[in-house]
């Protein structure tokens, strides 16, 4: 696939468009629409307020005329006592004009309590939902919130991974010379192995030896005197000894000279 | 696999239906590049038709990243040409 869908899905992933993130970020719309459901359930409430206050109202109407209705029954009685049958007429023929009037009001009063009843089931269901709805919305917008780090850690990731490519690439290179160096130091002790290449180097080495065997060297001229000395002390009775234990020390310190450096050496 | 038609919102598409979308698809590319706008409009209809139709909507407050991108029904050529050549993806 080369085509606009997937060039669009690819620029829309790269460029993450700060624009249009704010336009589709769904947590505003979440928001929005939850404060929608909140002015709805705010008008139904107040719906069922003014059912409720309508029926009150009602309520006084029929209690008035009730009263009234009652007054009219007492007045009637009153006048047939009185022998005014013609009063009473009058008052009992109100009073069934108030009583249609009750019953009328009765039958609304009913359908208002029905309805009220309705609205304020509606309301409760609709609060039961706008709960949810609020609880569903924060879980997907902690969601939300949680993609999107996880996008930024993804980012930075893979901007560590290519950092790392390059110290990787250095590592390499850094190897790569080293490896090198070893080789060539390699050939060289090769090379000074077997002779072909002179070894400058070692100058230092023989410094060091000619030292230790200069020291050395001075040490047994340090212990040939002093055992001249002791044998000078010794007396020149033993002179024969002297020059026999002459030669023969000759002979030991050619051989501790020719002994000494290779000791040393080791 | 998941679509977004822009300002619309999200599909789900199976995959077996690719192959049909994507020649829509890039048809609608050459006519996009060739900046044929009778062709570029009868084959964006058709190919949002298409994936209106083998797609199952997402609900609203899903939150699904989408793999593949449509430009809005409304979309002119000029916008996705705009759309397409802004990030340079587009060669030539």
């Amino acid at each position: 696939m080369s085509g606009v869908m997937k060039r669009m899905g690819m620029i829309f992933r790269a460029k993450a468009n700060k624009a249009l993130d704010r336009a589709e970020d769904p947590r505003e719309t979440l928001d929005y629409s939850y404060q929608k459901q909140l002015e709805l359930l705010q008008k139904v409430r107040r719906g069922v307020a003014d059912v409720a206050t309508s029926r009150k109202r009602l309520e006084l109407q029929l209690n008035q005329l009730q009263g009234q209705s009652s007054k009219l029954e007492d007045q009637g009685r009153k006048a047939l006592a009185l022998g005014r049958e013609d009063l009473a007429r009058e008052a009992l023929s109100r009073r069934a004009a108030l009583q249609q009037q009750v019953t009328d009001l009765e039958t609304q009063h009913q359908t208002l309590q029905g309805e009220e009843e309705k609205l304020t089931l509606a309301a409760q269901r609709l609060q039961a939902k706008v709960d949810a709805f609020r609880t569903k919305k924060e879980t997907i917008k902690a969601t939300y919130t949680a993609a999107q780090a996880q996008t930024r850690i993804g980012e930075a990731f893979s901007g560590i991974s290519e950092e790392m490519g390059d110290v990787g690439m250095a590592i390499q290179r850094a190897e790569d010379k080293t490896a090198q160096l070893q080789a060539r130091a390699g050939a060289i002790d090769e090379l000074l192995a077997s002779g072909a290449l002179d070894d400058h180097s070692g100058l230092a080495k023989d410094d060091i030896q000619s030292e230790l065997d200069r020291l050395s060297g001075g040490t047994d001229v340090e212990l040939e005197l002093q055992r001249m000395k002791a044998e000078l002390a010794g007396g020149s009775s033993s002179s024969q000894q002297a020059i026999e234990g002459g030669q023969g020390q000759t002979r030991s310190q050619q051989q501790s000279q020719s002994d000494t450096p290779r000791f040393d050496k080791q | 696999m998941i679509v977004r038609i822009m300002g619309e919102g999200q599909v789900r598409l199976d995959d077996g239906h690719l192959a049909e979308l994507n020649e829509l698809d890039d048809e609608l590319l050459a006519e996009t590049r060739a900046g044929d706008e009778e062709g570029f409009r009868r084959t964006l209809g058709a190919l949002l038709d298409a994936v209106r139709r083998l797609g199952a909507p997402l609900p609203d407050d899903s939150l699904e990243p989408s793999e593949l991108i449509l430009p809005s029904p409304d979309a002119t050529l000029p916008e996705v040409r705009a759309l397409l050549k802004d990030d340079g993806l587009l060669p030539g």
